[in-house]
């Protein structure tokens, strides 16, 4: 059935599509890497094609090939049509591709995942972060070579750039109003919180030993202080 | 971040003052984000300017996990992708194997595969529009349609063994055949079902309240819902009427006479829609085919290389003992290639594109997951609208943990 998008893409590119195969049905064009984005481009503007749904796009990992490492795949569908086709290239390790998330919005999660689970880059996407996993991930488990059993550190704290993005954030985040020791702050020392204001309001727990230390101190002073005078 | 003082001014006359967006952080601990989605929203007063929807918070390497197993151990974890539905994964995974070797389930194997799965999409639309209208605080809803569930798990349970995970599906055909009296107790849940599905609908349907919470909420246009790869009812609601049950039909769905349920606007009232009447046309698709299914007769096909021998054999007769040890221990070989092979599932084109190098292990297994497409554009859906709409809009994408995250 979309036999006649393959000839088509014959047609328009000729020697560029490298293969083609129809295994049990499922049409498959291959081109190079440096042609994929306008291989794709044209699927979806040509009107003999037409491919304007989205299906997916992901990767496959042959370590032992000979030859470019990744497979990446995207597959498109034509509403009007009633056509699929399969388009793939290959990758060497370490190679970027070109990002067709600007001709498909879908391609854009679908690439962050490629890149998420499989270390490939995809040059000129918008927001190329994890999406599955965590941004101090170590490695990217679907390549072959990353054992299943692999344990990961334990992310303690973030500083990470961007962290507005990322769980948790900040001291200050969700008492903007409260706590907050304005005195040292518009002295433009560290943010901190007020001892004293913290011990009244029993937050002791966010406070140091040492300031803990010095507050119950400073109550006792003033205790005898008080005792003394009566 | 900067004051957006333009944006104050255009969305709200009557504010005079000059305010600075708010960030909001919704989820994943939040009872409207189903526990597994972060939204990071920038607020303007109530109207959500930015967002990022964050998916990921149940991830545990489905893929992965396929690639250290037989071909048949896939069959749980695939349970476990869309729980809400579990027999469409397994009936959709064990189509594309059954694709990669060429191997046809006997005409009756297939009607059964139909009924459960049909069954299981009832399941999908009952939980998704019960938690849909629980969220926008409608809760009889949720707590009826859940009673009509429980007929049906009735059924499942009755046929499977288990209510949710049933692990039924088989390469080559199911588990166990039909039990004897299987017609008659889906025929007799069955109007229940839509008894109570049609008391639902005249709660909702011309309910003012929630009328007003879901119509114009969440819009997804047609063109950016196509670009987006979204399927299933968010697409259909927008009124694309792209069904792979008509659209490129597998099993026996050619055989049916069912109607594909379209919206106009997108929007969560479409969604909401068409889940709605999908539940019928799926117990159309019910009564037709256990009309038309055989009462006797294999569910599976007859090769030991695929299926394991009935248990009795297996105790009593060498190659039968044989062929199990071979099967559990090696497992089935497929021959070497890729295939993609494509069904509707509970919210969508549920894709299996599978690769094997000709071993008992399947070399990669990449599930194209509906829902992963379709919350990719609720950021779309929900620019604009108000933190309120986000929970009827979010609640009508179906977003499912397993699936989306894997």
């Amino acid at each position: 059935m979309s036999q006649a998008v393959v000839e088509r893409l014959r047609e328009v590119f000729g020697e560029r599509i490298l293969e083609t195969s129809a295994f049990r049905g499922d049409d498959e064009v291959v081109v190079a890497p440096s042609d994929w984005v306008e291989v794709v481009t044209f699927l979806r503007d040509d009107s003999e094609t037409a491919m304007n749904h989205f299906g997916d796009l992901t990767a496959v990992d042959f370590p032992e090939r000979e030859g470019p490492r990744f497979d990446v795949l995207i597959f498109l569908r034509s509403i009007e049509k009633r056509a699929r086709i399969r388009v793939r290239t290959r990758l060497r390790d370490g190679e970027p591709l070109a990002s067709v998330s600007s001709i498909y919005a879908g391609a854009n999660w679908a690439e962050r995942e490629c890149y998420d689970m499989f270390g490939i880059r995809f040059e000129g996407h918008p927001d190329l972060r994890r999406i599955l996993l965590y941004e101090e991930f170590e490695g990217h488990p679907l390549r072959k070579d990353y054992p299943i059993d692999r344990a990961q550190p334990i992310v303690e704290y973030r500083e990470v750039e961007g962290i507005e993005k990322l769980p948790p954030f900040g001291i200050e985040e969700g008492q903007p109003f409260a706590r907050v020791d304005w005195e040292s702050r518009l002295a433009g020392k560290d943010l901190q919180v007020s001892p004293s204001l913290a011990v009244q309001q029993g937050q002791r727990r966010m406070l140091s030993d040492s300031a803990i230390a010095e507050a119950e101190e400073a109550a006792l002073e003033s205790a005898r202080e008080s005792a003394g005078e009566g | 971040m900067e004051p957006r003082d333009e944006i104050v001014e255009s969305t709200t006359e009557t504010l005079e003052l000059p305010t600075e967006p708010m960030r909001l952080v919704m989820g994943p601990a939040h009872p409207a984000m189903h526990g597994t989605i972060r939204m990071v929203l920038d607020l303007v007063g109530e109207t959500v300017i930015e967002a990022d929807v964050q998916p990921g918070y149940l991830h545990r390497g489905f893929e992965k996990s396929c690639e250290r197993g037989t071909w048949a151990q896939v069959f749980p974890y695939t349970d476990r992708l869309n729980y809400v539905s579990p027999m469409l994964n397994n009936v959709g995974y064990a189509l594309a194997v059954e694709k990669l070797c060429g191997i046809e389930v006997p005409e009756r194997g297939q009607y059964y595969r139909v009924v459960l799965g049909e069954l299981a999409r009832i399941c999908d639309h009952l939980v998704c529009n019960g938690a849909g209208a629980m969220e926008v605080g409608a809760f009889t809803p949720l707590l009826w349609l859940l009673k009509a569930r429980e007929w049906i798990f009735d059924v499942l349970e009755a046929e499977t063994g288990a209510r949710v995970t049933h692990s039924f599906g088989r390469i080559g055909g199911m588990a166990k055949p039909p039990t004897d009296d299987f017609a008659e107790r889906v025929r007799a849940a069955l109007p229940k079902v839509l008894k109570t599905v049609s008391e639902v609908e005249a709660l909702l349907i011309g309910n003012r309240i929630f009328m007003d919470r879901t119509q114009g909420v969440g819009v997804l246009p047609k063109e950016r819902a196509l670009s987006l790869g979204a399927t299933g009812p968010v697409l259909r609601a927008t009124g694309v009427p792209y069904d792979v049950r008509k659209d490129a039909p597998y099993l026996v769905y050619d055989r049916f006479d069912f109607e594909v349920p379209v919206g106009e606007d997108g929007d969560a009232w479409d969604r909401f829609s068409v889940r709605l009447e999908e539940i019928r046309q799926s117990a159309r698709i019910i009564e037709q085919a256990l009309d038309q299914m055989p009462t006797s007769g294999p569910v599976s096909v007859d090769d030991p290389r695929v299926m394991l021998p009935e248990k009795d054999e297996v105790y009593t007769t060498i190659e039968a003992t044989i062929a199990h040890f071979k099967l559990v221990m090696e497992g089935f070989k497929p021959p070497p290639g890729e295939v993609y092979s494509f069904t509707e599932g509970g919210n969508g084109e549920l894709g299996f594109y599978i690769v094997s190098d000709g071993s008992g292990t399947p070399y990669r297994v990449r599930v194209r997951p509906p829902c992963f497409y379709n919350l990719q554009g609720c950021r779309d859906m929900i620019l604009g609208q108000t933190v309120a709409d986000i929970v009827p809009t979010f609640g009508t994408i179906n977003m499912i943990g397993g699936e989306c995250d894997r």
